[in-house]
This record gives C-alpha cells, structure tokens and sequence, in this order.
C-alpha cells in the first residue's frame, strides 16, 4: 500500500513533467508538421538557467527567501522562451518553403548547438564573476528553492511539500495551457493555422506570429518543467549528458502515444508515460524503467497509431 | 473611379505563367464574375488579389491603392474577403468557432453580434448546427459556412471561388439567391465560376478567361447571348 501510493505520486510528477515538455513538441507539429527535436534542449537549458539564476542571485546556501522559487522559475520560462522565439526566427522561419527534411535536419543541428554551446566553460568576465553560464562540462547540485517539508504522512507515505507543489505547478500550467488554445481568440487562431496555414491568412491571421508565439509557449513550458525537475531532482547532468537527450525523447514519446499535434493527447500521453515508467521500475525491474516507455510506445503505434486522443484524419473534398 | 482595379496582371508559377496580362474593373456595388474552363486562371486571378501568390507584372488596386507586396493577412483588414476554392473551412474547429475566425480581423463585438445573427438568418441549416464539428457538414453547409465566415469580415468587396462546385442544382440555387441578397445589403461581389448559365444571372457584368487572358467581357446579359459564350459555355442552347 504504502509502496502503491508513493510509486501513484511519483507517477503523477514524473508524467506531468513529460506532459509539459510533450505540449512543445505537439504544437509544434501541430502548426508546422516537424518535429522540433531541439525542444528537448530546451528543457534542459530550463533546468540549467534555473540553477544559473539561483546561483548568481545567491539563492544557493542556506534557507531561500520565499521569492526565489518564482523568480528563478519566471526567469528561467522568460529566457528559455526567448530563445524559442530566436531559435525559430533564424533557424526555422528561412525554410518556411523547404522541404520538411530539410527542417528536421536544422532542426538535430539546432539541438546539436545548444548542447554543445551549454558545455563552454565560463571564461573571462564570466569566470572571474563566478558565473556558471555558459554551463560547462560538470555536474551540478540545484539550490532546493521549493521548501523540502512533508506536508502530512498517510499510511507509511510521506507527502512532501516539493511534490505537491510540482505537480501543482505543473497542473497549473496544462490548464493554462489547455484555456490559452480552447478558450481564446489566439488559440483559435492557433487550431486554425494549424489546419490550413493559408485559409488562415486568408481570414486576417498573422501566420508568422502565430508560429512565434507556439515556440514561445512551448518553450516557456518546457522551462517550468526543467525548473521542476531540478527541484525534485537536484543532481543536474552536464548539458550535452545522455540523461537529457533520454528525458526529451521520452516526453516526445509521450506526444505520440498522446496523439501528435494533440494538445489534450500530450498532456494525458505525458501521465500515462510517467506512470508505466514509474510502476514499472517499481513492480518489475528498475533497470528496465525506458523499456516500458517504448514498449508503449511500439504497442500504441501498432494498435492505435495515430496515438490515444489522435483523430485518424478524414478530410471531406 | 472602380472599387478594384486589375491592370495588366500577370502571374507565374515557377516557369508557368497561369497569367498574360489580365485587366478587370469592379464597381463598387457590382456583382462581377469571372467565368472560363479549368486551368483558364480564374483561382490565380483571386490569389493574386488576396495576396496568396506575388504577381510578376501589372497592378491591383483596391480603393485607388495599390495592393502590391501587401501579406493576405493586412489585405483583408483593407476590406477584402475571400471565400476560397475548396471552400477551406477549419474542419477541426466549430461552426460557431469558424464564424468567430471570420470576425478575427474585427474588435467591435456589437457588429460582429449583429453580422453573426444577420449571416444565421441567410444560413439557417447553419443556426441548427453551431456547435458541430465543421467537418461533419455536407459539402452545401461547408460551402455555406465558407460565405458566411467571409460575412463576418464585413468585406467591402467579396471574392467567391466557384461557391456551386459539387453542389445539388436546387443547393445552388440557394447559394446564388444569397449571394444577391448580400450584394443587395451593399457588399461588392467578384465570383468565379464554371457554372456561366448560374453566374451571368447573377452578375452585372462578366469576363471570359481563357488560358491566362480576358478574351471578352460585357454586360452579363450580352454576355449570355453572346454566340462565343453560348458555344464554349452553355453548352449551345
Ligand atoms: N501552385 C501551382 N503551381 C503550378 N501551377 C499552378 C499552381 N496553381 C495553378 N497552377 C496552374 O495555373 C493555371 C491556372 O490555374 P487556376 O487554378 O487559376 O485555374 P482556374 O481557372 O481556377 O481553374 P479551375 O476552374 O479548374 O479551378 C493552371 O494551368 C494551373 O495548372
Ligand atoms: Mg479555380
């Protein structure tokens, strides 16, 4: 029992982690038909900002102030959401009209840069100010910004305060989400253009801004989940470390098992990720936890594969 | 002065020219309709006008300005609205949610109220149907939705792409008796059709593409009696 519900939470934040990374990849294809495998870069720059920012403003020994936690959060979602904005103004938006081979292959070298870029130790300015960025090539410890208290024990588990304030947050921000596309004018503008992109601008929508504003937002959530999972995790890989490149195939496993392109799918595709990672580390063999995820995903592509929430597409001449 | 005006277009696709030179005038209040077999350029004289494709030659002006190098999206905030071929509905999206696109360009709730209400009383199969998936319409509703989305612009000049495609006669009879209706209510239409008989009724005044030219244009009713016209395409009755 005590095992069943602490592996059931463990499960919840894990996949709601994945669900937030899985939305970037799926909106992404959603309007554009690529898969942007630099989105898991982002997610770990996330994680790497996150602890750059605690470490330059102090936050790293000691009991934080209350602000830290959103600051860094906020800091890390603004930056990280920066650089989607950039990554698709320079290396995307040129080949608007190549053929998509072309983007995906912009798309690894994209991925391949910010890896490498991240492991630059800090020279000069940055070195003598003790700055961590750019992030260099060893691990690191994250700063416990959230309060690491348990809120309440129930039979045997202790629910700690940083969990439920993961999956809080996390939660918090699929709603968001999940109004920001369903419940807005741009959001409508968002399912629209990713229908049919010239329609859309036939209707007055600003395509390019419209495809800015889908990497903004992929990659804000992205951060908030490599700020999360540093939380609940505080050993940080070095940037260009395996751990991260796995994590983000993960999360995009999610999408797929979700159903690509669907934004609900990525979300329920991230927990149910999560979940048979977890419950299968857990149950059956720890050393086979990503089995699991792509034995998933291998069963969905061969029975439903178009993914869970996927529409099989069926279009009306 | 016209309300558009099309001087000398031509456009290429690659080394294609779908277009030679094409001149058309529409008066503001005018039905004006573009009739010609498939491939003549009809589509491409539309794209060209909503921005969709950059023309290699000539000029459009809409209002004595000239549209050139203008993105679609900021055309239609000018007053031009397009219904397009294959009537591109938002299958994924809503009815209501297609209509609320159409309005995207406005901010003035009361008269997007007003024109949505206006629009479901010429369309009343799509009141019936609001929040269905617009994918599930029959090709009649999804062509009806298309015209009443390009309403809810409130365009000054509407430019419809062969609305009678694939449709029943008795459907297309319903959709020409609205697009009169509208254009009675003050909305310029240009109409593109391969249905001549359909749409030199409608019309005021039309023009016969052929392979990328105007090769005549009159009066709708000359037009339809016109020996050339009746051979090519009304089948010589
Ligand atoms: N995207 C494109 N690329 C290359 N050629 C094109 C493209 N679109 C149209 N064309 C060519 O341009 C010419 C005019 O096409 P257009 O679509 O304007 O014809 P249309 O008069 O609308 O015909 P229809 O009645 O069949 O719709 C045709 O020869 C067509 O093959
Ligand atoms: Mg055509």
């Amino acid at each position: 029992m005590t095992r069943l519900l602490q592996t059931l939470m463990d499960g919840v934040a894990v996949g709601s982690l994945y669900a937030l990374i899985a939305l970037g990849y799926t909106m992404v294809y959603g309007i554009l038909k690529f898969i942007n495998f630099a989105h898991g870069d982002v997610f770990m720059l996330g994680a790497w900002v996150s602890f750059t920012l605690a470490a330059t403003l102090g936050f790293a020994g000691g009991a934080p102030p209350w602000f830290a936690a959103p600051l860094v959060l906020l800091g890390s979602m603004a930056l990280c959401g920066l650089l989607g904005f950039t990554v698709e103004r320079l290396a995307y938006r040129p080949l608007r009209n190549a053929p998509r081979i072309n983007v995906l292959i912009t798309a690894i070298g994209v991925s391949l840069f910010i890896e490498n870029t991240g492991q630059l130790e800090p020279i000069g300015w940055l070195a003598e100010r003790g700055l961590a960025f750019p992030f260099g090539t060893r691990p690191q410890r994250m700063p416990a910004l959230l309060p690491d208290a348990t809120l309440f024990e129930v039979v045997g588990v202790q629910v700690k305060l940083v969990d439920v304030l993961v999956i809080g947050i996390a939660f918090a921000l699929m709603g968001l989400l999940q109004w920001l596309v369903f419940g807005t004018k741009l959001g409508r503008a968002m399912r629209a253009v990713s229908h049919d992109p010239k329609t859309a601008a036939l209707m007055g929508i600003d395509v390019d801004r419209v495809i800015s504003f889908t990497f903004v937002v992929g990659s804000v959530l992205a951060a908030a989940a490599g700020f999360l999972a540093a939380e609940k995790y505080p050993s940080l890989n070095q940037p260009a470390h395996s751990t991260w490149i796995l994590l983000g195939l993960k999360a995009f496993v999610a999408a797929v098992v979700g159903g690509i392109g669907n934004v609900r799918g990525a979300m329920a595709g991230g927990l149910l990720i999560g979940m048979v990672e977890l419950f299968g580390a857990a149950y059956l063999s720890p050393q086979l936890r990503d089995v699991y995820v792509f034995s998933l995903l291998i069963v969905v592509l061969l029975v439903k594969p178009e993914g869970l929430l996927g529409k099989a597409t069926v279009e009306k001449v | 002065m016209p309300l558009l005006q099309i001087r000398d277009l031509s456009v290429h696709y690659g080394a294609i020219q779908a277009l030679h030179g094409v001149s058309v005038d529409v008066h503001e209040g005018e039905i004006v309709t573009l009739i010609g077999a498939n491939g003549a350029g009809k589509s491409t004289t539309l794209r060209a006008i909503s921005g969709l494709v950059k023309p290699s030659g000539g000029q459009i002006l809409f209002d004595g300005r000239p549209l050139h190098g203008l993105p679609p999206h900021e055309i239609v905030r000018l007053g031009i609205a397009q219904a397009p071929e294959g009537r591109g509905i938002f299958s994924n999206l809503t009815v209501d949610e297609n209509l609320e696109i159409g309005a995207y360009i406005r901010k003035d709730k009361d008269g997007i109220a007003r024109d949505r209400t206006r629009a479901l009383e010429l369309f009343p199969r799509l009141a019936e149907r609001l929040q269905q998936r617009a994918g599930t319409l029959s090709g009649g509703e999804q062509q009806m939705l298309a015209i009443a989305r390009a309403l809810l612009a409130r365009p000054r000049l509407m430019l419809l792409d062969e609305p009678s495609l694939g449709l029943a006669p008795r459907i297309v009879q319903t959709i020409f008796a609205i697009i009169r209706e509208i254009n009675a209510t003050g909305t310029t239409i240009l109409l593109v059709e391969q249905n001549a008989h359909m749409a030199l009724r409608a019309a005021n005044r039309g023009y016969v593409i052929e392979v990328g030219r105007v090769v005549l244009s009159d009066d709708a009713k000359a037009l339809a009696d016109s020996d050339e016209v009746r051979r090519a395409y009304l089948g010589g009755h």
